[in-house]
């Protein structure tokens, strides 16, 4: 356990964040995220969060040492996609019971990494400690290495227990784990001056597969995506890569700064979410490379890509302008979502209303502030019921946000669309962009709006009489 | 008499099971002004909504008590304290059910002391119920939390009423987990029909059928109140649907003499004749025109449906209850239960019409579905199906990938007759159409074809 503490305490002390930097050392200590509410807390836990960051790795068995809850609750459910293994989609866990609480659960977890690798042969399993195997003190880093040693394969122990922290300590524990046991223990088969790293991208929804075919054209290499649609040789062989792009925000900030400490590989932190967004990515992916050996000439070829690109997205954009301009989006989502989506609906017209930022760094805040131009529009921690007011009083035309808060927007009967993990539609690059503004326009106009606001005819005789009588 | 056996895996792949807090959490939102709260980290919590928002597509109320590393270790009085503290000034419910978890149970939180302290120091909160049931996530299943949040409410709540008398219309319905909040609305209608009063616990035809409220409530839409709880003892009777209610219908006729009938299940011919014959009974009143009409369409239903099931072999993953209904309505279609995976031990399975009841996962159910026509199981089960590349009949929590799960209706002549529609026509479009080739000249001796042919029945 002190050595997870540690971990966590190192986690704390991020010199690529500038929030970070400027706090005390006491302060620092206490991390970043504000202290749990009981009872009035909601957001997935450590361990949720470190799953979410390595799940996509698609090749890799996903081995969830504890009880049924952390993985029998909610197993498959997270639209990463793969272009290859399905094995992440399969639920493995040691579902531990009484005996295992009072005996144990190392041989039991033991047990389960052999049976995995006996059946699946996997190139690699993934550990991931909970909270119950923790408290009894279940050494899975001791277990993973002997499971190592004994099969011959790469056991990576994930330890990240929910109860020590929110979601996002997850991801950047996850990463953690993968700095230590993973990244920098093969080597690729050849390697390119176009070869990059993408880290923070998940995948979801096929997302990557809308900005891949850029790259491609230009010729630009992922050596590694960490996590989405990576298989685990990619991340393992990840360190020859000449540059990294960071997307999602502070998430996976400790992978891009310290493979940049240890790897010498350049990062920035871009997205992938809104027309200018997109150009400015390929523009320091192209500059990076460049920067670290590639042709000159990339740049001009990024250039041309990014013009053509951004005259066919503007067209396609420019039709539903009419349609969208003036539209009040209320946003309610987490960290990195909120400026560059705020910047990509902007580019159609369209008025955010309001976006909470209870996620956000002060970096993502200063960026809306600066794109929103004030920032009356934010709300650090809106309740559902204000959120329904809001609606319910029509001042916004349509909610975005994760699946958990939809109900707030359809119960008020007004459009919502879906931009968390669980969505269906992918809105990454300059396809993504006019997929989402289409998704808009498609929830503002359906004509099932104007019926379901319509009163039942029992309401209208009501109000009727009401009238009369007054 | 089926075998019942538990997998000897270390590894569980693909679960079957959920976690008995969930269950119990569910139990909890079929009561009106109801927040329920996990005891436990958050993401037990978040885990727990996410799995009722992708089933039900409904606002789900359900907290946590957020405990951090320190605070297990040092014992969560002061976060059940606070958290219960909180809700009270945030969503101002009638109640708060709390459910302990593995991290709780493991340090040995005791909750019912925590519960005493908190009276004693908040009077306050008299007026507000509160309702602890023990939960561990390493022992049991949904099912399982579910009867135990059912028990325990019964327990707390239910008056012994004081004079004594019954209301010769009034009976007390205890649905198991496995019933659907369609399948409420549908017995409560049947139930009405006898001139009886049905009063559900848990209802969750109040507070996740999907309705459209007045105004936002951060606590549960509807249900069965807290004072319609504590009255139960006034009832003429006592229903309960699946074995897992059994304990909680002793319990009330234990505190309040109220008697009780328990149906094993209500979905096939038989069972649904059972329920009518005994609602008749007690209600004094011939069965109403309605119901022997639906009778014979079911009845005709059987009759149309029964060329498509006869022979069929069917793979079931179910919870213990679910299981026993499903298996005896398919087995009494023709069809061979020739793979029965639960989550849970329970009396029932040894019943169960199959050879063996597994208590096991989806892996396992995958493996034994080689030579089945039809995969029952819920929506989890849709890798293995795409596998298997046979029908899927989506049955059970959670339901995520398809619209209407709250709706889906399995109970009386109606729900009976839905459902050989529904699955009859799975098998019919999963018929193959013959081809040149599908009658091979077989070089075998009669006498081999007559061994297959035993083998095979």
């Amino acid at each position: 356990m002190s050595n997870l503490s540690s971990t966590i305490q190192n986690v704390f002390n991020e010199p690529g964040c500038d929030k970070n930097q400027g706090k005390s050392e006491k302060e620092r200590k206490k991390g970043c995220t504000k202290q749990l509410q009981p009872g009035a807390a909601a957001g997935g836990c450590a361990f949720d969060g470190a799953k979410i960051a390595l799940q996509p790795i698609t090749d890799v068995a996903h081995l969830v040492h504890g009880p049924i809850a952390c993985e029998g609750n909610s197993w498959d459910n997270r639209g990463a996609k793969s272009s290859s293994s399905r094995l992440y989609r399969t639920g493995f866990t040691t579902d531990m019971n009484e005996h295992d609480i009072v005996f144990g659960g190392e041989k039991h977890l033991y047990k389960s990494i052999k049976e995995i690798i006996e059946k699946y042969n996997p190139p690699a399993v993934f550990v991931y400690q909970t909270c119950v195997p923790a408290m009894i003190g279940d050494d899975i880093e001791a277990v993973c290495k002997s499971a190592s040693v004994k099969f011959g394969k790469p056991v990576i122990p994930i330890n990240s227990p929910g109860f020590v922290g929110p979601k996002n300590l997850g991801n950047k524990l996850a990463g953690e784990a993968i700095l230590e046991h993973v990244i920098g223990t093969e080597e690729p088969e050849y390697t390119t001056p176009y070869d990059i790293n993408i880290i923070g991208e998940y995948n979801l929804s096929g997302e990557l597969w809308q900005v891949k075919p850029l790259l491609d054209e230009l010729g630009i290499r992922i050596l590694a995506c960490i996590s989405g649609d990576a298989r685990y040789h990619e991340v393992a062989s990840s360190h020859r890569a000449r540059a990294a792009m960071m997307v999602c925000s502070k998430a996976m900030i400790n992978i891009a700064r310290k493979m940049e400490e240890r790897y010498e590989i350049p990062f920035f932190e871009g997205s992938f979410y809104g027309v200018s967004d997109m150009s400015e990515s390929l523009r320091e992916i192209a500059r990076l490379l460049v920067g670290r050996g590639a042709p000159e000439e990339l740049k001009v070829r990024t250039e041309a890509v990014i013009r053509r690109e951004e005259a066919r997205a503007w067209s396609r954009l420019a039709s539903y302008r009419p349609r969208l301009e003036g539209k009040r989006v209320l946003l309610i989502t987490g960290g990195v979502k909120s400026w560059s989506v705020v910047a990509a609906l902007q580019e159609v017209g369209i008025d955010i209303v309001g976006t909470n930022t209870k996620k956000s760094t002060k970096e993502d805040k200063e960026r809306i502030k600066e794109l929103t131009g004030g920032d009356a529009h934010m709300f650090d921690d809106m309740t559902p019921r204000e959120m329904y007011k809001m609606l319910k009083e029509a001042r916004a035309d349509i909610m975005l946000s994760g699946g958990r808060s939809q109900f707030i927007a359809l119960k008020a009967k007004m459009p919502w669309l879906d931009i968390n993990q669980e969505r269906h539609h992918a809105y990454a690059g300059y396809e993504g962009m006019v997929d989402l503004v289409h998704e808009i326009d498609k929830a503002l106009f359906n004509p099932i709006w104007e019926q379901v606001r319509r009163p039942a005819p029992w309401e209208i005789v009501v109000a009727e009489a009401n009238r009369i009588a007054c | 008499m089926a075998k019942v056996l538990t997998s000897n895996k270390s590894c569980t792949v693909n679960p079957l099971k959920m976690s008995q807090p969930v269950g119990g959490a569910l139990a909890f939102m079929g009561v009106k002004g109801c927040m329920p709260m996990l005891h436990g980290s958050q993401g037990c919590t978040s885990f727990g909504l996410v799995l009722f928002v992708r089933h039900f597509r409904e606002a789900i109320p359900l907290q946590t008590t957020a405990m951090s590393e320190v605070a297990t270790v040092l014992g969560g009085f002061e976060n059940v304290q606070q958290a219960v503290l909180n809700i009270a000034n945030r969503a101002k419910p009638e109640i708060i059910g709390i459910c302990s978890t593995g991290v709780t149970e493991t340090k040995g939180d005791d909750v019912d002391g925590f519960i005493k302290l908190i009276r004693a120091k908040h009077p306050e909160l008299d007026h507000i119920a509160l309702v602890y049931v023990s939960t561990p996530d390493f022992k049991g299943a949904f099912q399982d939390g579910w009867a135990a949040a059912v028990s325990q409410i019964v327990e707390t709540l239910v008056e012994r009423p004081c004079s004594g008398v019954r209301l010769s219309r009034k009976v007390n319905v205890l649905p198991g987990c496995h019933l659907t909040p369609g399948d409420i609305d549908e017995l409560r209608d049947v139930i009405e029909s006898f001139g009886l009063r049905a009063q559900f616990l848990p209802d969750l035809s109040g507070s996740l059928d999907g309705h459209i409220p007045e105004e936002f409530t951060p606590t549960t839409l509807g249900g069965i109140s807290v004072a319609e709880i504590r009255a139960m003892g006034t009832a003429l009777a006592t229903i309960t649907i699946g074995e897992q209610m059994r304990g909680a219908a002793i319990t009330i006729e234990h505190k309040t003499g109220v008697p009780f009938k328990v149906f094993d299940r209500l979905t096939g011919l038989a069972p649904s004749d059972e329920l009518m014959g005994y609602l008749s009974q007690i209600g004094g009143t011939p069965v109403p025109n309605k119901y022997r009409r639906q009778r014979s369409q079911l009845v005709d239903a059987m009759l149309d449906g029964h060329f498509h099931f006869g022979g069929k072999n069917v793979a079931i993953g179910a919870e213990p209850d679910l299981l026993w209904s499903i298996a005896n309505f398919l087995t009494e279609m023709g069809c061979h239960v020739t793979a029965a995976v639960t989550s849970t031990a329970s009396p029932m399975l040894e019943f169960v019409p199959a050879d063996e009841v597994l208590i096991g996962d989806l892996e396992d159910l995958e493996q034994r579905a080689s030579s089945a026509d039809l995969l029952v199981t819920h929506s989890h089960g849709r890798q293995a199906a795409e596998r298997l590349d046979i029908p899927f009949y989506r049955l059970g929590l959670p339901t995520f990938d398809r619209l209407g799960a709250g709706h889906l209706v399995s109970v009386g002549y109606r729900g009976t007759r839905n459902m050989i529609f529904e699955i009859g026509n799975l098998l019919m479009a999963a018929a193959h159409e013959p081809d040149p080739d599908t009658w091979p000249v077989v070089n075998e001796s009669p006498q081999d074809e007559l061994v297959q042919l035993s083998g095979g029945i």
